[in-house]
């Protein structure tokens, strides 16, 4: 006996194999995700008061990341439709876009990273709580463009205040002897940057994953086309729900993350 | 169809002959799920003879607290060195074997025996299917788990160990214990959970979709219902652990503060971290996996059960639907039932009182399957063999384990009973004398679908009955010794509290603590009572008895209705169903079963 359904649909549940497959595994990704974002709520109700940072992030560059995925599953969308009429030029040109959008998304993504990577925050030893992005930093002092921050209603609070009335900051001197802690806004720096490393990084891993995927059945992988037509564009769906699931999921981390 | 087993026999070594170089793609490499079922069920009764070895040089810490461990204490001094110091057990090494102890049975042992090992051999073959849906994703899942597995036992060998936080890990403790044995934990424990997901994906996919013709819901064999909901439980309730691993992982690696709190002290200084992060946080990711998990533990064991118990009855299984219906009601109520394990962490009366509610409604599907397979009981004419004298014994003792659950699931004695030696028996008496007595049955009720030959009765019967004696000497005395407040996880067995050591009141009496070497005697025993069973299990490979026909304990489910062994696509022809299950005794018909493909 061979393995049935694995290619046409089974009558009474009207799904292939594949199929199935896929949204069972997505409903695990739903729990997956799930629990980073109830963990996120746990968190951040739990946060001392003035202690959770908001509008850290910058939200231009996140507006237009956003508009970079919805786009690309307009495309994973078309291309599809395109396969399943025959038109395998029209199919390779939108699928190209959206491994393109992909890569377009990892690099804004990289870019917002290593930005947070360049952001310090120094507390020295009277007290005092400086933030801004890191100028130079050697043995006797460390430089930095930024703000001193009113830490007394929390850090996190001060940091929205110093810079909330489009003041850029100036270039601060801080002396190493001076200096009790400093850190910059990587997973360690407080449970929002954990939370949103953690959150983006794995949906990074995503989007990652998913655009080799596509690029796989689109360029080595499409000798099936000729061999096997069916089951290829059953293929280009399946990769399709996955990056819509990959899309739909940035659309929650946007709000959550950058806006709230 | 009915080839004569000594006919596939030689073909199947015909074959081996000629395959050259085969042996890896069919053995190591094989995308078939029989094999891959069996290596399942191999790699995990090794973990669970290893398992069970942790706890046994435990048991001796706990019954003789700071003595030489007989036999084997050498042997631990060479391989952990300042941990086994004249081969007495530190307190850090009894951590370290308590908690991979813990991990072993439940990840890479029960569920793997349970689900990897019977769901792979059976379930397709249940269903008339030629193979699982995903036969390569199929071969990954094992490769992940073995790889997990790995992992797992590296970590004892490394600088520092294991990890010490017990099975469930809980952070702060989990974090801030030094060394790396926690990650590896979690490393393990990632690679163990992407296992699950890809086989509870592969046995959903192929129980909707690979049923053979008139295979409808409801003429499916109980135990395929029990792998389906055990599948929905593993899918859905392990994401939120693997969340919960990687942000323990990056609070080992990344030194983030997930799970560890503004102002925690490590060894009385202030650790150096950002803090904010909750505690109880890990808790609620971990038991939102650990409860649907103990369903995992029990479902596929009452399905093995029903499937034994119908055959050896002689009967259809008084109640089907109920079980079926029981079955789904336990999966969706799991997941609302976690926070029972945390009564004592002051989340709050409302909340305790929200998930003692659902605890004891959660109860109610658990008595409905043990009530129907009693019922089934009734009136049949029982064969006792092996299979069913495991099966039989899985009722009661699976019954005690769930009776005293309930104490647990009200809050208000769960605060006397929680962390004490009580939780041990209960989920002890779950799923010892439970589900792995039902996993035993199962090895002896399919092992001749297999082979081809039948496991010693007589080595069965010697198994069985010492194995029961044995686990009830075992885990009876722990009630007593948990309810006279004996806490868990104690290296010295208790002794610190002793009435010796701190008086009469809240003392433990020198009789409870006594039980411990009691008890410790006992589990060697059960060791020793497990010697029939592997014997019997390698020599019957051989020497067992030989089938006569393809169904030799004349079953009534599709499994049986192949050639034996199943050849690669397992049917000869698509198998056409046109009755339920269990129609054993129908009146009427020429025998006392009538197999699911034939009309009478
Ligand atoms: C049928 C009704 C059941 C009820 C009402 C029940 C209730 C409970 C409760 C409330 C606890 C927490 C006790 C504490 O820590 O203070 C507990 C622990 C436990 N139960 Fe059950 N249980 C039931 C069945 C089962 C089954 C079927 C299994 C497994 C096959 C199981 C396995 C466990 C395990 C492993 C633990 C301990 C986990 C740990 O703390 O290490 N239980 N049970
Ligand atoms: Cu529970």
């Amino acid at each position: 006996m061979e393995i049935p359904y694995v290619v046409h649909p089974r009558r009474d549940t009207g799904l292939y194999n594949a199929k199935v497959g896929i949204w069972l595994f997505l409903a695990s990704e739903v729990m997956l995700f799930g629990a980073l974002f109830s963990s996120y709520i746990l968190l951040r109700v739990g946060a001392e008061a003035g202690e959770w940072p908001t509008h850290l992030l910058n939200v231009p560059i996140g507006t237009v990341n956003t508009l970079v995925l919805i786009s690309s599953s307009v495309t994973v969308v078309l291309g599809w439709a395109a396969l399943k009429v025959g038109n395998f030029a029209k199919y390779r040109a939108c699928q190209t876009i959206t491994v393109l959008c992909a890569c377009a998304f990892v690099g804004i993504k990289s870019y917002e990273y290593n930005d947070k990577f360049h952001h310090y925050q120094v507390i020295t030893k009277d007290g005092k709580v400086f933030d801004g992005h890191l100028v130079s930093r050697d043995k006797e002092a460390v430089v930095l463009h930024g703000h001193q921050i009113d830490a007394s209603k929390g850090k996190a609070l001060g940091v929205r205040e110093a810079s909330r009335h489009g003041d850029h900051g100036k270039e601060i001197e801080i002396k190493a002897d001076d200096i009790k802690k400093i850190d910059n806004y990587g997973p360690a720096h407080n449970t929002y940057m954990s939370i949103y490393f953690t959150l983006t990084g794995l949906h990074g891993l995503h989007v990652v994953a998913g655009a080799l995927v596509i690029a796989y059945i689109l360029w080595p992988g499409a000798g099936m086309y000729k061999t096997d037509p069916e089951r290829y564009i059953n293929r280009v769906e399946v990769s399709g729900l996955f990056w819509h699931f990959v899309d739909l999921v940035w659309i929650f981390l946007f709000p959550v993350l950058y806006l709230l | 169809m009915h080839t004569t087993t000594a006919d596939t026999h030689h073909a199947g070594a015909h074959e081996a002959h000629h395959d050259e170089g085969g042996f890896l793609k069919k053995y190591v490499f094989s995308s078939d799920h029989k094999v891959i079922g069996i290596q399942y069920g191999l790699t995990a009764l090794v973990f669970l003879f290893f398992g069970f070895c942790l706890i046994m040089a435990m048991r001796w810490q706990i019954a003789y607290p700071n003595t030489p461990i007989p036999l084997v204490g050498g042997l631990l001094n060479g391989l952990f060195g300042d941990l086994a110091t004249k081969g007495i057990m530190s307190p850090d090494l009894y951590n370290m074997f308590g908690a991979m102890h813990g991990t072993i049975m439940v990840f890479l042992a029960i569920v793997p025996l349970a689900f990897g090992a019977f769901g792979n051999l059976i379930v397709p073959l249940q269903i008339g299917a030629p193979d699982m849906a995903f036969p390569r994703i199929n071969m990954v899942s094992y490769q992940c788990y073995a790889a997990g597995g790995v992992v797992m036992l590296v970590s004892f060998l490394i600088p520092g160990g294991a990890a010490q936080a017990g099975w469930t890990s809980y952070s702060p403790l989990a974090s801030t214990i030094p060394g790396d044995g926690q990650t590896f934990w979690l490393v393990g424990m990632v690679l163990l959970i992407t296992s699950s997901l890809l086989g509870a994906v592969n046995f959903i996919a192929t129980i909707i979709q690979l049923r053979a013709p008139g295979m409808t819901w409801m003429r499916m064999p109980f135990f395929v219902w029990a792998q389906f909901v055990t599948g929905f439980l593993l899918l859905l309730a392990f994401p939120p652990l693997e969340a919960a691993g990687l942000m323990q992982l990056a609070d080992k690696v990344l030194h983030t503060s997930f799970f560890l709190p503004t102002g925690l002290a490590v060894g009385g200084n202030l650790a150096n971290i950002s803090g904010g992060g909750s505690p109880l946080l890990w808790q609620h990711l971990f038991w939102f996996l650990g409860h649907p998990e103990v369903y995992v533990l029990i479902l596929p064991a009452m399905g093995i059960v029903s499937e034994i118990v119908a055959n050896n009855t002689r009967k259809p299984l008084w109640g089907y639907k109920s079980l079926v219906y029981s079955s789904l009601g336990i999966g969706f109520i799991s997941f609302i039932v976690w926070a029972h394990h945390m009564y004592l962490t002051g989340m709050g009366t409302k909340i305790s009182t929200f998930f003692q509610t659902t605890t004891m409604i959660i109860s109610i599907p658990s008595v409905i399957i043990l009530t129907c397979l009693f019922i089934s009981l009734w009136g049949g004419s029982i064969r006792f063999n092996t299979p069913m004298l495991f099966a039989l014994a899985f009722l009661p003792m699976f019954g005690i384990g769930g009776l005293t659950g309930l104490p647990l699931g009200f809050n208000y004695s769960d605060i006397h009973l929680h962390d004490t030696y009580y939780v041990i028996a209960h989920f002890h008496y779950v799923v010892a004398p439970g589900t792995i007595f039902g996993l035993l049955a199962g090895v002896y009720y399919w092992y001749p679908k297999v082979t081809g030959r039948f496991m010693s009765e007589t080595l069965g019967k010697i198994h069985f009955w010492l194995s029961l004696i044995c686990m009830n000497l075992i885990f009876m005395p722990m009630f007593l010794q948990g309810m006279a407040g004996m806490l868990r996880r104690m290296s010295d067995g208790g002794a610190m509290y002793s009435v010796a050591k701190v008086g009469a009141i809240g003392g433990l009496s020198a009789a409870i603590i006594k039980l411990n070497e009691f008890v410790s005697h006992a589990a060697w025993m059960l060791a020793l009572a497990q010697l029939p069973f592997i014997i019997n299990f390698f020599w019957s490979i051989s020497n067992g008895r030989k089938v006569t026909s393809d169904n030799p304990w004349d079953a009534t489910t599709l499994e049986w209705q192949t050639p034996t062994p199943p050849p690669h696509g397992n049917f000869t022809k698509t198998p056409e169903v046109v009755r339920g299950p269990y129609d054993y005794s129908l009146p009427g018909a020429p025998k006392d079963f009538v197999p699911q493909n034939q009309t009478t």
